[in-house]
């Protein structure tokens, strides 16, 4: 890795563990605090290793400067007298050190991620937060990833992190009793930041792909927990897997994106396929199916290129669960899509006329691929609709092509 | 916008079917659901197995506990699900759909839910 790249790279993955470490040491409201002394550590190395360039470990050299940093702090600061002498009893500033340890690494940040997650908190700042202070993001790449500008984003987090003050939030691993409540929120949360990535209207693949690979990476924490290694966050982990298995054959050459059925699955990343059955498999025990098992099995079938009954049978089924669980519109467009490779284009019609979700571009895109054998008069006519509800580029450019592909 | 239980009834709760007649009877009703499901008006609903049935019964010695399924009694209520629909005319739409009502003999009956404001 180049230099220009390490830094950054070490950027994230090292500021989000300094940060964690810090935050949980010094309690929520001084939340600021650990980032700025994190932040401090990350110049110094740019100033320092410009020069003299990257030392041997780069790692180890920014925790010595990173503890060195929350040594200085400590003793100039109130919160030295207020936190830290208890926690020292007796021992001296002199010999306070700051713990890096990968335990202590791990612990405070799945504590740190439970925290984040708090209900108080709106799902977008949850994300937001997350992203800042469990994977290193800076704010305009934050900004970048949700189509914002930076105020924005400063805005949000100023507000999340006035909340968490206010509600006084602990950073604390959840009792057993509470686990569950807590782990659903903190499932959705990772759930929404993979989906921010997959999903993103964001034209840089780059950090799409890296909004999608921290959200597997703080799963796969809960995953190595051994209290949080339960059958819906293993399913999600499965989900996951399937989903980024298709990265490299979503997107062409020109940065768009390719639709699942004219995928190069030569392209797939069949590690990764093997991994979600992996994860799928240790999600399936206990009595419980989340919305994550019916997604991870939905997707599991899609790694099945050839359309066979049994694939779009299993699809179909697997819809009509998820359904009952969680209801959107894109979800019950999806199980009409399943529902004419099982039935028929028209009885699928007919299926898809009840549900009447006229404003969405998706379900005259729909109806459109429905209508586009037996009558491309239809077919054309839907799709001229679902152009004129489009909002994005990349949407009503797609929407183009299929109106091209009936001429 | 109501909320109504379809509440299916079998013309006789007795017959025994082939594992494969349950089969397509299992995926129509969940693509029945899933219909429901699809234009978000669907609440909750489970499927009522036989095994284990009991009726209690009040008489003059008391109450007495059978096991079912039921007796005498011709019809057996095979299951319930709750929707949400406008009108109990929607509901009957939803229910006509119902696998069930391909057995003769069997019914569907819809009844809205109490609401809770002590209204009804």
């Amino acid at each position: 890795m180049k230099q220009n790249e390490l830094i950054p790279h070490l950027f994230r993955t090292e500021f989000s563990k300094i940060c964690s470490v810090l935050t949980r040491l010094l309690g929520i409201e001084h939340c600021n605090t650990a980032e700025d002394i994190a932040s401090e550590t990350f110049l110094s190395a740019l100033e320092t290793w410009t020069y003299k360039g990257v030392p041997e470990n780069p790692v180890a050299w920014l925790y010595t400067v990173a503890k060195n940093k929350a040594r200085n702090h400590f003793t100039r600061t109130l919160v030295f007298s207020d936190k830290i002498i208890p926690l020292l009893s007796g021992n001296s500033s002199t010999t306070f050190e700051l713990d890096l340890s990968e335990k202590n690494i791990t612990d405070s940040q799945l504590q740190m991620l439970f925290a984040i997650c708090h209900p108080s908190i709106p799902k977008e700042a949850q994300i937001a937060l997350a992203l800042r202070i469990l994977c290193g993001f800076g704010i305009e790449e934050i900004a970048n990833a949700f189509l914002t500008n930076k105020e924005t984003i400063n805005k949000r987090l100023y507000r999340a992190k006035e909340k968490l003050k206010t509600e006084k939030v602990k950073i604390e691993f959840p009792s057993e009793s509470e686990i569950n409540t807590s782990l659903d929120t903190v499932l959705t949360t990772l759930y929404l930041l993979f989906n921010e990535g997959y999903y993103s209207e964001s034209n840089d693949s780059i950090i799409r792909e890296d909004l999608c690979q921290e959200a597997m990476r703080l799963t796969l924490l809960l995953i190595e927990n051994q209290t949080t290694d339960l059958p819906s966050v293993n399913a999600l982990y499965s989900l996951m897997c399937f989903h980024t298995s298709r990265f490299p054959a979503r997107i062409n050459n020109a940065d768009e994106i390719i639709l699942y059925h004219e995928q190069n699955e030569s392209l797939w990343n069949y590690e990764l396929i093997s991994q979600g059955a992996y994860y799928l498999n240790r999600a399936s025990y206990g009595d419980q199916i989340s919305r994550y098992h019916l997604e991870a099995s939905i997707a599991y079938w899609h790694t099945q290129k050839k359309d066979t009954n049994e694939k779009w049978e299993n699809i179909l089924q697997l819809y009509n669960r998820l359904l009952q669980i969680e209801y959107t519109p894109i979800i019950a467009l999806n199980r009409i899509y399943a529902f004419s490779k099982v039935k028929s284009n028209a009885k699928a019609i007919e299926e898809a006329e009840k549900l009447q979700l006229t404003e969405n571009h998706f379900y005259y895109i729909l109806l459109g691929e429905l209508y586009k054998k037996e009558n491309k008069e239809k077919a054309k006519a839907c799709l001229d609709k679902a152009l004129k509800l489009a909002k994005t580029k990349s949407d009503k450019l797609s929407i183009k092509r299929l109106l091209d592909s009936l001429k | 916008m109501e909320q109504y239980a379809l509440i299916m009834r079998h013309e006789d709760g007795k017959k025994v079917a082939s594992p494969e007649q349950i089969q397509i009877w299992m995926q129509q009703t969940m693509d029945w659901i899933g219909s429901i499901s699809a234009q978000n008006k669907f609440v909750s609903g489970t499927g009522l197995p036989f095994d284990n049935a009991r009726v209690i019964t009040a008489s003059d010695k008391g109450k007495i506990v059978t096991n079912g399924p039921f007796g005498d009694i011709k019809e057996t209520i095979g299951g319930i699900i709750v929707i949400k629909a406008a009108s109990v005319e929607e509901a009957v739409e939803f229910a006509k759909g119902s696998p069930v009502l391909q057995g003769e003999g069997n019914s569907i009956e819809v009844r809205k839910i109490a609401k809770d404001d002590g209204t009804h």
